[in-house]
C-alpha cells in the first residue's frame, strides 16, 4: 500500500477509522467463522478436530486422500456424485437459458399477444415459495414416473429457474432499441435471423448472468435433490453430504473436506463472473 | 351491429390459422411454446392437483389438532417478524458501511459475499458442529475459560430456532446488503455535499436524504425476503432437523415432513394455511415488478 505523503492524520480522522474498523472486524469474523471451521476441520486429524483448536497441531491433505480415493464408507459413490451434480447443473443451465431466451425474445422483441400475461404468471412461480412448491412437484413427479430420474431434479429446477431469467432478460432486452430490430427487416431479414445475428450477441453480458445463476441455483439446491432422487448412485453431492448424518458416528472431519470440495467451484465460478453476476442480477431490484 | 361481428369473426375463424398471423407472430408462438410447457407441466398441474387434494375438510380438523402445526406456525411468525426485520436493518446499516471508500473495506465486501456464494449444506452442517454440546469449538472455549460446560444449545427449542434465524441471516444477509448497496450508490451524491455545507449531522443525512429515496427499495426487500424465507427449508432443518422433539419446526419443513410421513393431504393443507399469508405479500410484489 502506497503510504499518503508526510500528513499527520487528524483526530477526526482517526476516530471516523477506528469506528469503521469496529464494524469491519466483526463483519469480518462472522462472515468467515463458518467457512474457516469448516476448512479447519478439512485440514485436521481427527483428534485435533474435535479438540476444538483454532490450528491443528498437524495440519494435513489426509482427508482429501481419503474422499479423492473413496477409503470410506460415506464416500464410496464420490465421483459418481459429483459428476451427477455436474451433469445436472449444467443441463439445468443449459436448458434454463434456452427456454428462458425465445420466451424473452417472444414476449419482449415480438410482442407475442398473451406474452406479457405469460410472464406474469411466471413471476407468480416466482413468488411461490420453493419449499412450498416441492409438496405437489414430488407429487407430479411421482406420477411422471420420473422419481429417481435425473430428468425429475432437472426440470423441477429448469422451473423454478425460468421464471426469474424470462423476467430479467426481458428487462435487458427492452432496453434493445427497436430500430435495430426494424432495420434488419428491412434488410430481409427473417425472425430467426433477427434472433441469432441479432439479438444473441446484443444479450450476451445478460445471458452469462443468467447461465451461472442458473447453473448455481442447480449445483447448490438440496431441498429438490433430496426428495426426487433417492438412490446412492443417482444422488447429488449435498444429498449425500446430507446423509452423513444418518449416523451417530458420522466422520465429520470427511464431511467437512466433502462439503469443502463441494462449495469450491460455485465459489469460483461466482467470482469468475462477478461483474456479470452484480450487475446483470440487481439491476432489476433498484428499478422498483 | 351485432349481425356484422359475427359474420366477420366466422370469416376470420373460419380462414387457417397461420393466414391471420404474421409469421413474427407464428414464431413468437413458437418460442414461447416451451416455456409455456413447463409452467403448465410443472407449475399449473402441480398447484392444481395440490389443491384438489387440499380440499377435504378432515385435513384441516387434524392439523389443527396437531400441536406441533401451531408451533410451527407460531416459530413461522417469529422467523418472519423478527429474523427478516433484524436482517434487513443490519442490511441497511452494512450497506451504509459498504459505500464507504476505503481499499480495506473493498477487500472485506469481496469476502462479505462468500455466504451467499458458497451452497448452504456444508456451512450450515459446519455451524451445527460448531455448537455440538461436547466437541464443538464454541462449547471447549467455553470450557477452556470458564471451566463450565457450556449450554447444549440445539436442545433448548427457543435458543434452537434463534440459532437457525442466526444460520439463515448469515446465508442470506450479504445477497441483501448488496441489492441496499446499489439503491445508495444510486442517490445523486450532490445530495449529501450540500447537506454536508449546511452542517448535517450523520443521523440528518441519513433521516432526509438516504432514508426517503431507500424507502421504497427497503420495503420492496423485506417483503421479497419474507416471501422467499417463507420457502426456507435449509436453516431449519438442516441445523435443527425441526428438534428437539418437533418444537423448531416452521411450515416448510412441517409440510417436507408429512409428505416424508406421506400424509399428503396434510402436507397440502399446511401449505394451504400459509396461503393467507403469502397471496397478499406476492400480490403486492407482482404489482410492483411486472411494470
Amino acid at each position: 500500500m502506497k503510504l499518503p505523503a508526510m500528513k499527520l492524520p487528524t483526530w477526526r480522522e482517526v476516530t471516523t477509522e477506528a469506528r469503521l474498523l469496529l464494524i469491519g472486524i466483526p463483519v469480518f469474523i462472522w462472515t468467515m467463522v463458518p467457512i474457516y471451521h469448516m476448512f479447519l476441520f478439512a485440514i485436521s486429524p481427527k483428534e485435533d478436530a474435535f479438540s476444538g483448536k483454532l490450528w491443528p497441531d498437524h495440519p494435513t491433505l489426509h482427508n482429501f486422500e481419503i474422499v479423492f480415493r473413496e477409503q470410506h464408507y460415506f464416500l464410496r459413490d464420490f465421483y459418481i456424485q459429483f459428476w451427477n451434480s455436474l451433469v445436472i447443473a449444467v443441463a439445468v443451465g443449459a436448458l434454463t437459458l434456452f427456454i428462458a431466451t425465445a420466451a424473452a425474445f417472444s414476449i419482449s422483441r415480438l410482442r407475442v399477444p398473451g406474452g406479457r400475461m405469460l410472464m406474469n404468471l411466471a413471476l407468480f412461480t416466482y413468488f411461490i415459495p420453493a419449499a412450498f412448491l416441492a409438496v405437489p412437484m414430488y407429487r407430479t413427479m411421482a406420477t411422471y414416473g420420473l422419481l429417481n430420474n435425473h430428468w425429475s431434479l432437472i426440470l423441477a429446477m429448469v422451473t423454478i429457474a425460468s421464471p426469474y431469467a424470462i423476467w430479467v432478460l426481458k428487462q435487458s432486452s427492452d432496453k434493445l432499441p427497436v430500430e435495430l430490430d426494424e432495420a434488419a427487416v428491412m434488410d430481409g431479414a427473417t425472425t430467426l435471423q433477427i434472433f441469432r445475428l441479432v439479438y444473441l450477441p446484443l444479450m450476451m453480458p445478460s445471458l452469462v448472468a443468467i447461465g451461472t445463476y442458473a447453473v448455481l441455483l442447480a449445483w447448490n439446491e438440496y431441498l429438490y435433490a433430496f426428495l426426487l432422487l433417492s438412490n446412492d448412485r443417482d444422488i447429488t453431492l449435498p444429498v449425500a453430504l446430507g446423509n452423513f448424518l444418518a449416523a451417530d458416528d458420522s466422520p465429520w472431519e470427511l464431511l467437512m473436506t466433502t462439503g469443502f470440495i463441494y462449495a469450491l467451484p460455485p465459489a469460483a465460478i461466482y467470482y469468475a463472473f462477478r461483474r456479470y453476476m452484480v450487475g446483470g442480477l440487481t439491476a432489476g431490484a433498484v428499478k422498483s | 351491429m351485432a349481425i356484422t361481428f359475427s359474420a366477420s369473426d366466422s370469416a376470420t375463424a373460419g380462414a387457417p390459422l397461420s393466414a391471420r398471423l404474421t409469421p413474427p407472430q407464428v414464431w413468437g408462438i413458437v418460442l414461447l411454446a416451451p416455456y409455456l410447457l413447463v409452467f403448465l407441466a410443472f407449475v399449473l398441474y402441480p398447484v392444481g392437483y395440490g389443491l384438489w387434494l387440499a380440499r377435504q375438510p378432515a385435513s384441516y380438523v387434524a392439523l389443527f389438532q396437531d400441536p406441533i402445526f401451531a408451533r410451527a406456525a407460531v416459530n413461522t411468525l417469529i422467523f418472519l417478524v423478527i429474523g427478516i426485520n433484524i436482517k434487513m436493518l443490519i442490511a441497511l446499516f452494512l450497506s451504509g458501511f459498504f459505500v464507504q471508500e476505503r481499499r480495506w473495506i473493498r477487500w472485506l465486501s469481496v469476502l462479505f459475499i462468500l455466504p451467499w456464494a458458497v451452497p448452504s449444506i456444508p456451512t450450515i452442517l459446519s455451524v451445527r458442529f460448531m455448537l455440538n454440546p461436547e466437541w464443538g469449538v464454541i462449547n471447549q472455549l467455553i470450557f477452556k475459560f470458564t471451566g463450565d460446560d457450556g449450554p447444549n444449545w440445539l436442545n433448548d427449542p427457543a435458543v434452537a430456532l434463534a440459532m437457525a434465524i442466526g444460520v439463515h441471516i448469515w446465508k442470506s444477509l450479504p445477497f441483501w446488503t448488496l441489492i441496499l448497496i446499489t439503491g445508495r450508490l444510486a442517490i445523486p451524491h450532490d445530495l449529501f455535499e450540500a447537506a454536508a455545507v449546511d452542517g448535517a449531522t450523520w443521523w440528518q443525512k441519513f433521516r432526509y436524504i438516504t432514508w426517503p429515496s431507500m424507502q421504497t427499495l427497503y420495503v420492496t426487500c423485506t417483503l421479497l425476503s419474507m416471501i422467499w424465507t417463507l420457502g426456507d427449508f435449509n436453516s431449519v432443518y438442516l441445523l435443527t432437523g425441526g428438534g428437539p422433539a418437533d418444537l423448531t419446526h416452521v411450515l416448510s419443513t412441517l409440510g417436507i415432513r408429512y409428505l416424508r410421513l406421506d400424509q399428503l393431504n396434510l402436507a397440502m393443507a399446511s401449505i394451504v394455511c400459509a396461503m393467507p399469508l403469502v397471496l397478499p405479500l406476492v400480490y403486492f410484489m407482482m404489482k410492483r415488478l411486472s411494470r
